[in-house]
């Protein structure tokens, strides 16, 4: 069984954190126990105060510490220095490169490489298309439910590994207009790097005060943290071979520790399910795994694995 | 540049043909296309006698089917691009890698365009496109600058339809599941924003509430003008201020653009509103179709007539225009 367990892995950092939190942020994952590291900036090509040559350092001290480290790159590519460091991403020797647009998926053909989120894999045929030119793992769209990644489980090509963000704010949109600058009143070439007061994004909320969306810059997520512990069972069923944990400023360890435990049999999910909602910023959600509103949270009752 | 109108139906068609369109884009009568509304789009006779009435008159015909199926509804998307194929629209307008793929594959001669909701913003992506699927136009996000598309136009050889008018996403298309967050639809999956089956009205103390999924999007106090709830169009509550923290209710209009389109080798200019009704439809298409004869003929003095701005200021989303992400200080 324990062949079967799926390997843990950690997203690339959404937010915008100072030079300092973030390279000690990564000096403590060193330490932990997940399996991949996803590195690098992947919403705003003004952040940085980590530059291309820092996220190779760390890959580099990263990959010492015995982890698999991927580089991630950004999701929405508009101008020219945008493609350029894209290019040297995707050019480099050492490290799997994660293509988060068609544009990266173009510059990556013919070698491996990891198609993010953002990259619409919603069926079977567009999965063995990218597998032809290359992928070697995707990370499931997060709008779709597990009715249908069983579907695609069953129809995977050999050789390409499949990924689930089981924990984290959900990336729900992309804009070339910056949230946070106009929350502040700011033009986005002008934006202050107001991001950096926001380590987990600025909650947005109804007038009734419901708390709805998180806004990270050109990136719109959800208030709610997406959490998928209690499914942790179905995904080993499902043959998914990798979950995501996405990072947040404060607890990532302790998340991270909780999966680790949950998915090695030393925790059960409902008591790692209750210490992860005192974590998270704002509530739990989980309702897109149901073929629901993303937004419901939902107690895993009935499981769901054939589709339709 | 070539005008591309809507027809959510077959009035609508005829509207936009005769009022001046050189192509109209259509969908069939289901989740296969982004504006999956009931009552609006074709079912197999009205797509005849639309076909042939854009065709006697010079019009091309483009089909939507530009939404993104899973394994569950595959077979529906097939079918459709063996109706398209049949039917013999001009083009094929998609989104989706597999039913590009199905589509180029099994019909080489099918004259594809990659759909907005592909995503494509750089010319790497269309690279990938042209290289595997044939495509001959792309339809561009609305969220490049002026500049950023006279870049893109330059480095490919992909023929580059933008939006012009109507509705504006603010998020890049393909890529948006804020609805589906909401309500369980997105237009990947389910080809309508906000739809309206999530869509409730309530009088309360504060005024006319409308809320989507359950969220409340907008409170209107008497006297308000009150517009449907498109869930980036609301008013939510940030750092302690209510405001339209995502966009506002307006409308793209890129009228005063049309000379920098023109000269940055942009091949057509899209209208937004298969949703809208013929009046629209006649409206937004005569003014448009004014405006880009006025420019062809001289460039160089072209502005955009009063008249034009007011008739289409009367078809707008909360009856104001911007400029959108042309703008750079709109970003």
């Amino acid at each position: 069984m324990m062949s079967n367990n799926p390997r843990l892995s950690l997203g690339p950092i959404l937010y915008y954190w100072s030079r300092g939190d973030t390279l000690e942020f990564y000096r403590q994952i060193a330490d932990s126990p997940v399996d991949i590291v996803y590195l690098g900036e992947t919403v705003c090509s003004k952040r940085n105060l980590m530059r291309t040559d820092d996220w190779f350092d760390l890959a580099e001290r990263l990959t010492a510490a015995g982890k698999e480290v991927v580089l991630s790159t950004l999701a929405l590519l508009e101008a020219e220095s945008e493609l350029k460091r894209l290019r040297r991403i995707c050019g480099n020797e050492h490290y799997l490169v994660e293509a988060n647009d068609m544009g990266a998926v173009q510059l990556l053909r013919g070698r491996p490489f990891v198609a993010g989120h953002s990259v619409n894999i919603y069926n079977e045929r567009t999965l063995r298309l990218l597998a032809g030119e290359g992928l070697k793992r995707w990370v499931f769209p997060l709008e779709l439910s597990a009715g249908t990644l069983a579907d695609m489980q069953s129809a995977r090509p050999a050789g390409v590994e499949t990924e689930v963000l089981v924990y984290g704010r959900l990336p729900l949109a992309y804009s070339a207009r910056c949230f946070t600058a106009r929350a502040h009143n700011l033009p986005k070439d002008d934006c202050q790097y107001r991001c950096l007061d926001y380590p987990d994004g600025l909650t947005l909320s109804a007038q009734d005060d419901t708390r709805f969306l998180a806004l990270n810059g050109i990136q719109t997520q959800s208030a709610q943290t997406c959490n998928l512990i209690s499914e942790l069972e179905s995904m080993r069923e499902l043959g998914v071979d990798v979950v995501r944990i996405s990072p947040q400023s404060r607890g990532s360890g302790k998340i991270i520790d909780l999966f680790h435990r949950c998915i090695e049999g030393g925790m059960e999910p409902e008591e790692g399910r209750q210490s992860l909602e005192r974590l998270m910023p704002v509530g739990a959600c989980n309702g897109y795994w149901y073929g629901e509103a993303g937004m419901l949270a939902t107690q895993a009752q009935v499981k769901v694995l054939s589709g339709h | 540049m070539d005008l591309v109108s809507p027809a959510g139906n077959l009035p609508s068609l005829k509207a936009a043909v005769d009022n001046g369109a050189n192509a109209v884009y259509f969908g069939f009568r289901d989740d296969t296309n982004a504006r999956h509304f009931a009552g609006l789009n074709f079912g197999p006779a009205k797509i005849a006698e639309g076909i042939r009435y854009a065709r006697q008159r010079g019009v091309k015909v483009f089909l939507a089917l530009n939404t993104y199926p899973q394994p569950s509804g595959w077979s529906r998307w097939q079918s459709a691009v063996d109706q398209a194929v049949d039917l013999g629209v001009d083009a094929m307008i998609a989104a989706d890698i597999g039913v590009l793929d199905y589509a180029s594959s099994r019909y080489p001669e099918l004259n594809l365009h990659l759909s907005v909701q592909g995503s494509a913003t750089n010319y790497e992506a269309l690279r990938f496109y042209r290289e595997r699927f044939g495509i001959r136009r792309a339809v561009l996000p609305r969220v490049l600058s002026l500049p950023q598309v006279e870049h893109l136009v330059n480095n490919t050889p992909v023929e580059i339809e933008v939006f012009g008018f109507g509705s504006l996403c603010v998020m890049v298309e393909g890529r948006c599941i804020l609805s589906s967050y909401a309500t369980g639809l997105s237009p990947n999956t389910y080809g309508a924003c906000s739809p309206a089956s999530h869509v409730e009205w309530r009088e309360t103390q504060e005024g006319l509430q409308t809320r989507l999924g359950g969220v409340l999007i907008e409170t209107y106090r008497a006297g308000e003008n009150a517009g449907y709830p498109t869930l980036c169009k609301g008013s939510f509550c940030v750092a302690g201020n209510t405001f339209h923290a995502i966009e506002e209710p307006t409308s793209l209009n890129t009228l005063e653009l049309l000379p920098q389109l023109l000269a940055a080798g942009v091949s057509a200019i899209k209208i937004e509103g298969r949703q809208r009704s013929p009046v629209y439809v006649a409206q937004v298409t005569r003014v448009w179709r004014a405006a880009l004869d006025a420019c062809r003929r001289d460039p160089e003095n072209y502005r955009p007539q009063a008249e034009w701005m007011a008739e289409l200021g009367k078809v707008s989303e909360g009856t104001q225009t911007t400029l959108g992400a042309y703008s750079r200080p709109w970003q």
